[in-house]
């Protein structure tokens, strides 16, 4: 006897902790198999942009905390870094590696929380996100004791940084220093080769190169599939280029990969850390602006490896004390464009992990 | 480093193919006439030498009198960059050329400015709001909004 069986449609989210957000997957399927699927967003859309040409260039920073949540200290460099690089605004050498030492402790906590989200979407209900939040925890203990806040944290201005850090920032950096790579070796005991991880997440998404390239995906994304670029080494900025690190790619651009490539960052970012540690030089961590201070007639894209992605903000100024128009490239926005052909053939519980190594945030997303 | 070519080379190699195309080349931007954006995007992309492989931005700007659409290229093999740009006239429903056929990419960034700006985007497969609600009225990022 045959059954005859009629597509499904499933409404997965906007409210669904696999989501990662308001976020809303449209899934056509066959049974199990997805024959369509349609990202819908817009959810968190509180208008950024808009916002933004309301205000003076120091008061788009706090903007910026709420666009990727995860990674805060990343959007604020992104977004002064816009602003320096159109009114040459000089950075002081001191502010330039406390902004690599945040930037690169936030993709430690961003990669962290990514990977523990990943392993609660495989099923591993909160076994690794345990771990990876207690690191997240010590990070944010150093963000606070810096500039007062966790998440909104508002540190970087242009032309530096808020304040100095407090006198037990280094010691307590040396410590965790100490302790990661460890912690590291036991995400990657519990994951890297374990079976079910392996049999759950090889093969599965799998993004070819070219995809990758013509649709504009970044970050891990990217180089999941094999594609080596990261803007730290390929468009440097502030004083990136002084670093030694490696840029890990994947083979498959598959799940794994995606995974792969991220805890293999983790330990690059260590190495940035334990460099920026020896070198950091004491001196002046802000040059003073007046609070209303006005960019020249222009425009200016500055672009950075965020943890997600090419995190850009593309601004036009017209002389005013105000952006004219300010864009934000956000790389979740981006690569979920590609989110369909990566799940289309594949079962729904595999558009789950799928879209959990894609590592979104809506508030970037939607902005 | 990525290097921003300079427009005028870029619009050298392009008149050879398309001797109308190019409106102006300042810096690192080529403004293109709108008829001729896709045929441009192509040669861009296909061009030896130039190779844009990648769509890293598409962004327009309300200028009042008109609306230019940015569309920030790279070429990650060889790592250049390049600002393509067109002007679309008319406040009731400016429309330029869809560059999705060249560069997937452009999709979700297309729909996404065709949402917020009211820039229709001729050619795109699937051009509807992405952020805001079918229903909702206006463009926000005009500056002539009122919200």
């Amino acid at each position: 006897m045959t059954l005859r069986t009629d597509p499904v449609t499933i409404n997965f989210g906007p409210h669904h902790p696999s989501t990662h957000g308001v976020f809303q997957m449209r899934i056509t399927a066959d049974g199990e198999v997805i024959t369509n699927l349609e990202p819908v967003m817009g959810y968190l859309h509180r208008g950024c942009e808009k916002l933004s040409e309301g205000r003076t260039y120091t008061q788009l920073v706090p903007l910026t905390d709420r666009l990727d949540y995860l990674s805060p200290m990343s959007n604020n460099v992104a977004c002064v870094l816009a602003a320096e690089k159109l009114g040459e605004i000089p950075v002081p050498e001191r502010a330039q590696y406390i902004r690599v030492i945040m930037a690169e402790l936030q993709r430690l906590a961003n990669h962290g929380a990514m990977t523990g989200f990943l392993l609660n979407d495989l099923g591993t209900f909160f076994t690794l996100f345990h771990y990876t939040m207690r690191e997240r925890e010590k990070i944010l203990d150093l963000f606070e004791m810096t500039c007062g806040t966790r998440v909104t944290v508002s540190y970087m201005r242009p032309g530096g940084v808020l304040q100095d850090l407090p006198e037990e920032f280094m010691p307590r950096l040396r410590a965790l220093l100490d302790e990661l790579p460890q912690r590291l070796d036991e995400y990657e005991a519990l994951i890297t080769e374990n079976e079910i991880v392996l049999a759950r997440t090889k093969g599965v998404g799998v993004m070819p190169r070219e995809m990758a390239l013509a649709a504009g995906c970044s970050g891990p994304m990217l180089r999941g599939s094999g594609v080596k670029w990261d803007i730290r080494k390929n468009d440097p900025y502030g004083i990136y280029d002084r670093f030694q690190f490696d840029i890990p790619v994947g083979t498959n651009g598959d799940v794994y990969d995606r995974y792969w490539v991220r805890i293999q960052e983790m330990r690059q970012s260590v190495r940035i850390l334990e460099q920026a540690y020896r070198d950091i030089p004491q001196g002046d961590v802000r040059t003073r602006l007046p609070l209303f201070f006005r960019l020249p007639t222009g425009e200016a894209y500055a672009r950075i490896e965020a943890p997600k992605g090419e995190l850009g903000f593309y601004l036009v100024s017209d002389g005013g004390i105000a952006p004219y128009r300010l864009h934000v490239r956000s790389p979740s926005f981006i690569n979920l464009g590609v989110l369909r052909d990566l799940t289309v053939g594949y079962t729904v519980a595999d558009a789950v992990i799928t879209l959990g190594s894609v590592d979104i945030v809506l508030g970037e997303v939607d902005r | 480093m990525t290097l921003a070519l300079n427009a005028g080379d870029v619009a050298a190699r392009v008149r050879e193919r398309y001797p109308d195309a190019v409106l102006e080349a300042s810096g690192s931007s080529l403004l293109v006439r709108r008829e001729r954006l896709v045929e441009v995007a192509r040669l861009l992309r296909d061009t030896e030498g130039l190779d844009f492989d990648y769509p890293a931005m598409v962004t327009a700007i309300d200028w009042w009198d008109y609306f230019e659409v940015v569309h920030y290229l790279n070429s990650l093999t060889r790592n250049h960059s390049l600002y393509l740009k067109t002007r679309a006239y008319g406040r009731e429903l400016p429309t330029v050329p869809s560059l999705v056929s060249v560069w997937r990419g452009c999709d979700f960034q297309e729909r996404e400015v065709y949402d917020l700006m009211g820039i229709r985007f001729e050619g795109h497969p699937n051009l509807k709001r992405i952020l805001l609600w079918d229903g909702f009225e206006g463009h926000p990022l005009r500056k002539d909004f009122i919200g």
